[in-house]
């Protein structure tokens, strides 16, 4: 099933965009199973994705955790823990 | 009642402040960029949709916490100077500790709970700005029971 993927801050440089469309496999059945998937993608998906502590994540617009199920998400965000206020 | 918005021009407290009802009591908070430290130029990115999502939430729940007439968050983003406005939250009530606390738990939860990252620029260096172990704890002292007494 196709993904929407968004990626914001040091997320979307390290990988050089904001945006794109994947089609993971079923076995992928995490956010962090995603994010291993993604690592594989290009260098810059691998440095984005190299410190998995600094990584921030959320299923159709709710933060979740890390090991939270996909299920039939159909927009996820990955980015660093937020800074606003 | 609620208003939440994310902004994309200048705040201006001033005109913010006067939409708001005529309740005993008002608490307000302006964040503003820091000038200290050298930094020219903050950058503030968000997650258009979700943030909107974040803001009512924090704001809704302030109103029902604290039995406000009124919460409002208004957050600035894209490119702005030292001393621009990046904030403004009001929390209007009756009696003032719900006023106070209403505000303080909503500054806190923004810092947390809201999809902003902010980037600084010094002159040619640029940095994304790193998340404070204080201001989860500072988020976190809210998440014990409310005090029924405010």
């Amino acid at each position: 099933m196709a993904i929407e993927l968004l990626y914001f801050a040091w997320v979307r440089e390290a990988i050089g965009t904001g945006r794109e469309q994947v089609s993971p496999p079923d076995t992928v059945a995490t956010v962090a199973g995603l994010i291993d998937w993604l690592a594989l993608r290009s260098e810059g998906h691998a440095r984005a994705f190299a410190d998995r502590g600094r990584l921030r994540a959320a299923v159709d617009q709710a933060f979740v955790p890390l090991d939270a199920p996909l299920g039939k998400a159909r927009e996820v965000a990955i980015f660093p823990p937020v800074t606003g206020g | 009642m609620t208003r939440v918005e994310v902004c994309g021009t200048p705040l201006d407290p001033a005109a913010l402040l006067a939409g708001l009802p005529p309740t005993g009591a008002l608490a307000t908070f302006v964040g503003r960029v820091r000038s200290d430290d050298g930094v020219t130029e903050l950058m503030l990115e968000h997650y258009p949709g979700a943030t909107e999502r974040a803001l009512r939430a924090i704001a809704d729940a302030a109103v029902a916490r604290w039995r406000l007439d009124e919460a409002v968050i208004v957050h600035r983003v894209g490119a702005m100077a030292p001393g621009e406005p990046i904030v403004f939250v009001a929390a209007a009530a009756a009696h003032r500790q719900a006023a106070i606390d209403g505000c303080a738990f909503m500054i806190d939860r923004l810092k947390t709970d809201a999809p902003f990252w902010k980037r600084e620029r010094r002159g040619a260096e640029i940095r994304w700005v790193e998340q404070r172990g204080d201001d989860r704890a500072a988020a976190a002292r809210w998440d014990q029971a409310p005090d029924e007494s405010s």
